[in-house]
């Protein structure tokens, strides 16, 4: 008798979904771990995991939270500073029970406030805790966004390619289309409106109902800042179009170039005034795993929606409910990122410090990497403004491509294999976030230490040159 | 069923009286009639289908705007052309229902905001949340243990201190130090691999095969914000289409009736047989599986809750067997929801998890498809904001496995906190461990304490008249069936309310005690319940008692033809 659970007998979505980021690669790359190999891990956006060390101040808070009956030590003073004491008792105050106990399903009211005024700060508009509603993560909040949008496989999602592969997974897990538009490569992965256009009415001459557009901002994988005229065009664009816009910003603290600094999407559709401010429907994301915190083990996030019809919200509220609530140590981190040390607190000096140092740091990554990988025979690379990761081209000799087809791989994906292979350097395959046909990319993160990052420059480009020495056409293999 | 009800009165009466002359609580003697003064808030009753509740959730609670913000108008105005509006969202979302946090809860809220402003404009002095299992939000404390680990691993650089020894117990230090040295560069800040790091999956299928007698496999656990998630993953991954059911149990934690709609499945009723102490008959089973066959519905999966929810029943080992064995026979998955293994109250049961009774039988891995879910959240521990929890699957071919990691991985990992309390759950003390008297003395009074709860709520419920309840083996709640006077259910379909919740409404417009009405549950048609938890604080059971009764009197002589 056919079992419920064999294989055919699986929801189609789940087997139509894909998620590169822990594919083909990274399970290869975790067996040659167990083996013995060592492995440098550039997958995923993990900084914790290459080293990085989380930032004291909040560190502390937490562990006072999670141990309360420390705060009446007559010693723990000993061990933490009076700013981190004071700080875990208001996030104590905040909660009804402490850690353990589950918080309002949309996060605990006392931090969102915190989040609505971090917000104001930021864009110079005030906004509203009622409308913020706290995650696991930002990806859990991108899937209950996605989720109460897709009715079925004739609402389409206008997505960038190349993309997180988050939003391919999600969409094709709650059966939606995704409606690609490609960010021009040759233009610094600028996004182009004449492009977005011809997308939407491709889309829309396939039966498709185009009803959101995700921008990522900093890219992730491709790095790039937008312009505030860029976004200004895409907010006008999806308002002519009645689009929502989903603006994935969890990159908001990782510029590192001047010329472009972060622009919110809300603080330019603000700007922009009446009518489309009042009208535009934007939900913004953000969460405590990137930026100079890289906390991702504790999955914390937020989403800020406005425009959102109240009852809309009002059934987000419910599905939400049905997961309880987003864990309250996350909820407390984004508290501390929203609202960190201010100047004058003892912690305020340290603080700054370790925040500063790595975020310096990441800029001069970026830079290594970018300059590393362009000085490399067929790789071009544009240079990493913002966000943790370049996206390097690689222009693989047709021998290569005959030689992946002959293995049934991309062609990219035998490259980032044979590369894992011969330096323990793992990357993700650029097809895994979608590129134009033909033509090959990896993503790897600028997260290795900076200390380690020239010699891993040095082997990737070793790997590289003999790579290509080997399929290239006109080097033959007259010394072997 | 109600056999007995003359003589738990007296019982209850003898009991009542004592509290009373002990406890003068200042809300202890209410009158129904102040119910009057809140209801008007919820007129707005004349919505269709499910939206109501919500909307009037809604427009009792967040749709005033921001008064500070100075966008606020934007709130009123006209969203008729927007992409997102209710008609145009997923109406797999406008389906599912989600009771336990529903329209009372929002009531509850607006209540609690009204005494904060004014401490006298209701009939009682705080709101007492009987609606759901969060015991630490109602001062159970948390084990002492687990939380020194969860410090000592949040924040790594004091464990070399020696200041931390006056601090912490030693061997939580040594608990924190293994447990840093399973996770890859000790970075707890880091993603995990997506089933969860493979360490502290050791650890818990060692606490595993230490509760079974079993071997339990690392690769065969799942770890997950909480146990809600894992079960959403199993349906996303069972659920094709409307004509996919799954076999859930009436009355339900609604977590699944909510889970299904969202997957946009069939929910297949099988009914708990409240007369025998809410037992789980194969008959019933077999009867609404070929129901649902000949309706054309492919039933999946089988979700039996044990210890049960909202019921908390504990099943018999044999009666386990009988499920398993069909289960096997239909082939269907077996979904058990253990995540009240902890809790059981009476000393005739104990629990078994259906991996146990599986492999007991002689069945192995091949012979049956089961999943097992865990939580942090209940048990003694409670940690219910820590989201931690896991599945163990086992019976599922490699390329199932290979699904189900692809979309765990898609949501990259659950909270590394979480993960770490599940492993101290599954692995607490043990004897000999300088914690361990603590730990134990910590676990043995909260859960001699919700026994106790349980037995008093239950002794006072079956002293009501028209109510009767059974008793909890197990889990957080009580569950009991009131005979509404015909005037109340009529004065229910006047105000378009479920009958259960108009009175769970006039309850907490009386008292402050939020329940949930049985309806969010599902029941047998023309029965009526609440759920209500076992979870206030032992000293506060007495005034509860005595509010609910004298509520339920004036309730009655308003009702009573």
């Amino acid at each position: 008798m056919a079992k419920a659970m064999d294989y055919e007998n699986l929801n189609e979505n789940v087997k139509k979904c894909q998620y590169a980021v822990r594919g083909e690669l990274y399970l290869r790359a975790s067996e040659l771990q167990k083996e013995g190999k060592k492995i440098i891990f550039t997958n995923v956006g993990n900084p914790h995991a290459l080293g990085q060390k989380p930032l004291t101040f909040p560190r502390q808070v937490v562990a006072l939270c999670q141990a309360p009956f420390m705060l009446d030590d007559p010693n723990v003073g000993l061990l933490f500073p009076a700013d981190a004491i004071a700080k875990a008792k208001h996030y104590l105050s905040l909660t009804s029970g402490g850690l353990g106990a589950y918080s309002d399903s949309r996060g605990l009211p006392g931090v969102r406030k915190e989040v609505a005024e971090f917000i104001e700060r930021r864009d110079g508009y005030p906004s509203d805790p009622e409308l913020i509603f706290l995650t696991d993560g930002a990806s859990k909040g991108v899937m209950q966004i996605l989720n109460t949008i897709i009715r079925g496989s004739s609402d389409g999602i206008l997505v960038p390619v190349p993309q997180y592969p988050l939003y391919s997974a999600t969409i094709a897990l709650l059966g939606g289309s995704l409606v690609p538009y490609y960010l021009e490569e040759t233009a610094n992965w600028g996004l182009d409106i004449v492009n977005l256009r011809q997308s939407v009415a491709q889309a829309r001459s396939q039966g498709i109902t185009v009803r959101a557009m995700v921008i990522i901002n900093p890219g992730n994988p491709t790095g790039q800042c937008l312009s505030e005229a860029n976004l200004k065009e895409i907010l006008r664009f999806c308002y002519q179009n009645n689009v929502v816009l989903l603006g994935d910003e969890v990159y908001q603290q990782n510029i590192y170039q001047d010329e472009r600094p972060f622009i919110s999407a809300r603080k330019v559709l603000m700007d922009m005034g009446a009518p489309i401010n009042k009208e535009l429907q934007l939900v913004s994301f953000h969460t405590v795993s990137k930026g100079y915190w890289g906390e991702c083990g504790q999955r914390g996030g937020y989403f800020e929606m406005t425009n959102i019809p109240p009852k809309a919200v009002e059934e987000i509220y419910k599905v939400a409910s049905i997961a309880l609530s987003p864990n309250v140590p996350a909820q407390i981190f984004m508290g501390l990122m929203v609202n960190p040390p201010k100047p004058g607190d003892i912690s305020y000096e340290r603080f700054i410090r370790e925040s500063k140092g790595i975020l310096e740091s990441l800029r001069r990554r970026a830079q290594l990497m970018t300059d590393g990988f362009n000085s490399c025979r067929n790789v071009v690379c544009n240079f990493t403004e913002g966000a943790m990761y370049s996206f390097p081209q690689i222009r693989l000799p047709p021998k290569a491509i005959e030689a992946a087809q002959k293995a049934g791989k991309v062609a990219d994906v035998f490259y980032c294999l044979k590369l894992l292979e011969a330096t323990g350097i793992s990357t993700v395959p650029g097809s895994g976030f979608g590129q134009k046909e033909g033509v090959f990319h990896l993503r790897t993160t600028i997260l290795p230490a900076e200390e380690d990052m020239p010699a891993i420059m040095d082997s990737f480009k070793k790997f590289n040159d003999e790579f290509m020495e080997q399929y290239e056409d006109h080097k033959g293999y007259s010394r072997m | 069923m109600r056999k007995f009800a003359a003589e738990k009165t007296r019982k209850v009466l003898a009991h009542r009286k004592f509290f009373n002359s002990v406890v003068q609580h200042p809300t202890a003697s209410l009158s129904s009639s102040s119910s009057s003064s809140s209801s008007s808030s919820l007129s707005r009753k004349s919505l269709p289908h499910s939206s109501a509740a919500f909307l009037s959730r809604l427009l009792n609670t967040s749709a005033s705007p921001n008064p500070s913000s100075s966008d606020s108008d934007s709130m009123a105005s006209d969203y008729s052309s927007t992409p997102v509006k209710i008609d145009t969202i997923n109406p797999k979302v406008l389906e599912c229902e989600y009771a336990v946090r529903g329209e009372i809860v929002s009531l509850a809220q607006k209540l609690q905001e009204d005494l904060k402003i004014n401490p006298d404009s209701h009939p009682f002095d705080e709101i007492l949340y009987c609606n759901i299992g969060n015991p630490q939000s109602l001062g159970q404390q948390p084990i002492t243990f687990f939380r020194e680990v969860l410090a000592l691993c949040d924040h790594p650089s004091i464990l070399d201190k020696s200041e931390t020894q006056g601090l912490f117990s030693a061997d939580s230090i040594e608990r924190a130090f293994q447990i840093l040295d399973q996770i890859p560069g000790r970075a707890t800040g880091a993603y995990s691999h997506s089933q969860g790091i493979k360490g502290l999956r050791d650890a818990i299928c060692a606490g595993i095969e230490a509760r079974d007698g079993f071997p339990a496999d690392p690769n065969d656990i799942f770890l997950t914000d909480g146990a809600s998630p894992a079960v959403h993953m199993m349906m996303q991954l069972l659920i094709r289409s409307k004509n996919d059911g799954i076999l859930c149990p009436i009355p339900q934690y609604p977590l699944y009736s909510a889970s299904i709609a969202l997957h946009g499945g069939t929910l297949v009723p099988y009914y708990l047989d409240e007369a025998t102490g809410w037992g789980m008959e194969i008959s019933e089973l077999k009867n609404q599986l070929e129901t649902a066959k000949s309706k054309g519905i492919s039933v999946r999966a089988l979700v039996v809750i044990n210890p049960g929810n909202p019921t908390g029943q504990v099943l018999a080992e044999n009666n386990q067997q009988q499920i398993v064995d069909f289960c096997k026979k239909e082939g269907l998955v077996l979904l058990a929801d253990e995540v009240y293994q902890e809790n059981i109250y009476v000393p005739d049961k104990q629990f078994h998890s259906f991996k146990k009774v599986a492999r007991s039988m002689g069945y192995g891995e091949r012979d049956i498809s089961l999943v097992s879910f865990q939580s942090v959240s209940k048990g003694y521990y409670g940690e219910c904001g820590k989201r931690g929890g896991y599945m163990e699957i086992t019976g599922f071919s490699p390329e199932i496995r290979e699904q189900i990691y692809k979309v765990a991985s898609v949501n990259l990992c659950s909270n590394i906190s979480g993960q770490i309390l599940a492993s101290l759950v599954m692995n607490p003390p043990k004897v000999g461990d300088e914690s361990y008297e603590s730990y134990f003395a910590e676990k043995d009074a909260i859960l001699s304490s919700l026994a106790r709860r349980a037995k008093s709520l239950e002794e006072a419920l079956n002293g009501l008249e028209g109510v009767s309840c059974n008793r909890a083996e197990g889990a957080m709640y009580l569950f009991p069936r009131i005979d509404l006077p015909k005037k109340a259910i009529e004065a229910a379909e006047a105000a378009k309310m479920a009958p259960d919740a108009f009175y769970a409404k006039r309850l907490l417009n009386a008292t402050g005690i939020v329940v949930v009405p049985g309806s969010g549950f599902r029941q047998v048609p023309g029965t009526w319940h609440f759920r209500c938890t076992i979870l206030p604080q032992e000293d506060r059971i007495p005034a509860i008692i005595s509010r609910l009764t004298d509520f339920h009197k004036g309730f009655m002589d308003e009702f009573r033809a």
